[in-house]
Formats: C-alpha cells, structure tokens, sequence
C-alpha cells in the first residue's frame, strides 16, 4: 500500500505542478479570484462583416454607422452564437458551420456581445450617429 | 498504444500504474479499465453496505455530428449500460453537465428518454452552457428541474453527506458565473449545518481556475467556497473540460470529470477548446464514468475514474 500511498501523491503533485503551470497563480477564495485574459486592446475597425474563426470574432471591435447592417458567419465547424450581454439587442439562433447571422444596427451606442456555448469569445459592435 | 517514453513514466502511464495497485479491491466490480483512482488506504470497500455510493456522469453532448465521435448516443448508452451493470445499485446517478450538445427540443427528448434507462436511487443533472445556447435555461429546467430553486439549483442531504448542486452556466462572461442569488442560496443552505459534514458541489464549470483563457474557471466561486471554509470535507465534482483532473486547495478538493462524447485538448496545447479528433480506436481511452464512494466517518470520498467500457 506504501507504494501506492507514493503512487498517488506523486499524481497529486503532478496535477498541482501542471495546476500551477497552466493558471498562474492559483485561485484565492476572495470572490474576484480568476486571471483574467490580458486585455489586448483591440483597434476598432470600420467593417460591416465579422468572422468566426478558431473560437473568436475577427475582428473583435467594429465600427458602423447607424443603420448599417452587420453580418456574422460562422467559418468554424463548431456551432457559435452572437449574443448580447445582459439584456441587448443581439439574440442569435445557434449558427452552425457556415451560417450567417444578421443585424441592422439603428441607434448609436456599444454593443457587447459574446458566444453563450464559448463565453470567453467576445466582441463589441460600436455604432455611431 | 502508448509510445515508449524514454524519460520514464508519462502521466497518463502514472495514472494507469497508480490504479492498477490502488485497484486491488475493486477491479473485480470494474466493468471498464479503472484509469484512476483516489483515495486513503482504509476507504471503504464497495461491497460496504452503509457506503454511499454514487456515479458521475458528464458531457453526452447529445446532438453532437462531428468527427471526434460519430456516435455519441452509441458512447451514452454504453455509459448507461455500465452503470447498470455495476455490481450495486448506486445512490444516485449525477449528470454534471451538457447534456445535450446544442439545447434543441428534440436533443433534450433524447438524453431524458436515455436517462430514464438508468438504474439509480436518484437521477441528478445540473445543466452545461451547451444546455443553455439561446434561452437561458429554460429547455433544460422543463425537462430536468423539477425540484430546484432558482435558476436551477438544489441541495439535498444523504448518507451523512450533504450535496449541493450550482448552476454556473447562465449570465456568462468569459468565464462561469454563479450570482449573488445563488450565493445567497449556498450561505442559507449551508448555515445549520455542522463543520464535520462532508460537503460535495455539484457544478458544470469548475470552481477553480483550471485555464481561464478558455472559460475553464468560475468569476464569483471564491464566495462559495468562502461559505465553505469552515467545514471539514468539501468535495467539487465539475465537467466542462472533458478531461480528469484533480486538485486539491485546503479542504476543498476539486475533480474534473471526463466525458462520453469527445476529448478536449489538455489546456494550452491548442488554439482553442476544440473537439480532439483521435487516431481511430483511440477514442474509448479518453470516455469513462466515475463511481463515488463515502462511508461516514472521516476519511474523504473516494473517487474512482472507470474507461468506458
């Protein structure tokens, strides 16, 4: 038993070295505990078409004027959705490989939104007069 | 299978090697490859009939076509079948998550019809984002919450142990958020208990940072399990990442699960969370169900990670 005892504790160690390697410091339990992804700040760009590629929209951050039409297609074999964070506007149905999604944008502002399968893909809609 | 590694062991190796002396009592009741196993020496033997025993099952991702499993409702009902044929009836059975692969009305037909097959004490699921993709919840507690509060979420007490189950999977940015509801629902929950109960989490994302930049953590776990420093034995059972992990922080002890379905990539070693496909006849290494034990007393759960068979 001693040998398995060491067996697991050398497992055990493993995992929290791998633990250790791959989240940075570990979780403190203080409410806002989570590294979060370094925030590259990403250049608006005036586009009306987004793309879905490898888990991401490219490009995150764009800028139409109001009423311009935006487009989604989803270029990756994994279904993903456009969605508003809290209670906005953009509500997709799931698109799967290829699927499109659209929305006319009609008053000025920003517009977070994000995938509701993949959370930690997320973009922002900026709309100007 | 594996390639010879000419630096030793290689962790999966490890895994095999420590199951296979720590597996002396129990291969017999295996139905699969057992691919880990933890627990003290003197954790009770499964034939124990005062144990509480119980089997995870996570990630079905029923609805899923893709080519990292062809055949994912074949992978489930295989896992249902070894379930029942485990030489004891467990407790219950715990679903952690994503059930379905893409929350449709059909999808989610299926996995309850196929989980109705399921010989348990009890049939317990707490929902994955998947279950979830355009109606915050709503499919998923028609079809499986009866019984909760809230969003989703319930507790239940068995055995001497007292279980929680969380829904992490709704109000989502980048990572898992349990909201202050929920938190509040934990403190009252948690308030008339005694420290000496052993405390298991139920949740579909981890409680702790396992990758972040995948959403593979939780935002406001902290706060749960702040309300759960003060007790002896906490327990956190999560899916979510397709793969066995284990850590251990204080007194809580944190287990990823596999899955039935697909393999995600281990964290980091690629672009993005995306279905692994394997080489062909690779894939049933990386499927398995879990089975639980606990007898009462002081010793902590022992888990036990069982490949499909």
């Amino acid at each position: 038993m001693k040998t398995l005892v060491a067996a697991q504790r050398l497992s055990l160690m493993a995992c929290a070295a791998l633990a250790l390697t791959a989240c940075g410091t570990p979780a403190q339990p203080s409410g806002m505990d989570m590294p979060s992804t370094p925030a590259a700040p990403a250049a608006p760009v005036a586009t009306n078409t987004v793309s879905i590629k490898d888990f991401a929209f490219a490009p995150p951050l764009v800028t139409v004027k109001a009423g311009t039409t935006v487009t989604w297609t989803n270029g990756d074999t994994e279904p993903h959705t456009v969605t508003s964070n809290g209670g906005g506007p953009l509500k997709s149905p799931t698109m799967n490989s290829g699927d499109t999604f659209r929305y006319t944008f009609t008053t000025p502002g920003h517009f977070d939104y994000l995938c509701t399968i993949h959370p930690f893909m997320t973009g922002t809609v900026e709309v100007t007069p | 299978m594996n390639e010879p590694d000419p630096d030793g062991m290689t962790r999966r190796q490890l895994l095999r090697h420590t199951a296979w002396f720590g597996a002396a009592v129990v291969l017999t009741v295996a139905a699969g490859e057992v691919i880990s196993h933890i627990h003290t020496p003197d954790a009770p033997v499964p034939d124990d009939p005062n144990a509480l025993r119980f089997v995870q099952v996570s990630d079905s991702h029923i609805g899923f076509t893709g080519a990292a499993n062809t055949a994912v409702t074949d992978s489930f009902h295989r896992a249902v079948d070894q379930v029942n044929a485990l030489p004891y009836r467990p407790d219950f059975v715990i679903h952690t998550g994503d059930l379905t692969h893409l929350s449709t009305p059909a999808q989610f037909d299926q996995v309850r019809q196929m989980m109705g097959g399921i010989r348990a004490g009890g049939l317990f699921t707490v929902p994955g984002e998947h279950d979830s993709v355009d109606d915050a919840g709503q499919k998923y507690r028609a079809a499986f919450g009866k019984g909760s509060t809230g969003d989703g979420w319930y507790s239940f007490d068995l055995k001497g142990a007292h279980f929680i189950a969380l829904v992490n999977t709704l109000n989502l940015e980048k990572l898992g958020h349990l909201g202050v509801d929920q938190v509040e629902f934990v403190r009252k929950d948690v308030a008339g208990l005694s420290s000496d109960t052993p405390i298991v989490v139920f949740s579909h994302i981890p409680l702790f940072a396992m990758y972040p930049q995948w959403g593979w953590g939780t935002d406001d776990a902290g706060q749960v399990l702040n309300l759960l420093r003060r007790f002896a034995s906490v327990t956190c059972l999560n899916g979510h990442v397709h793969q066995l992990f284990t850590k251990t922080e204080g007194n809580v002890t944190f287990h990823s699960a596999t899955t039935t379905a697909y393999p995600l990539p281990k964290p980091g070693t690629a672009p993005a969370p995306a279905p692994v496909t394997l080489p062909a006849g690779q894939l049933a290494d990386a499927l398995g169900i879990r089975e639980v034990t606990y007898r009462q007393g002081p010793q902590p759960l022992a888990v036990k990670d069982v490949r499909l068979a």
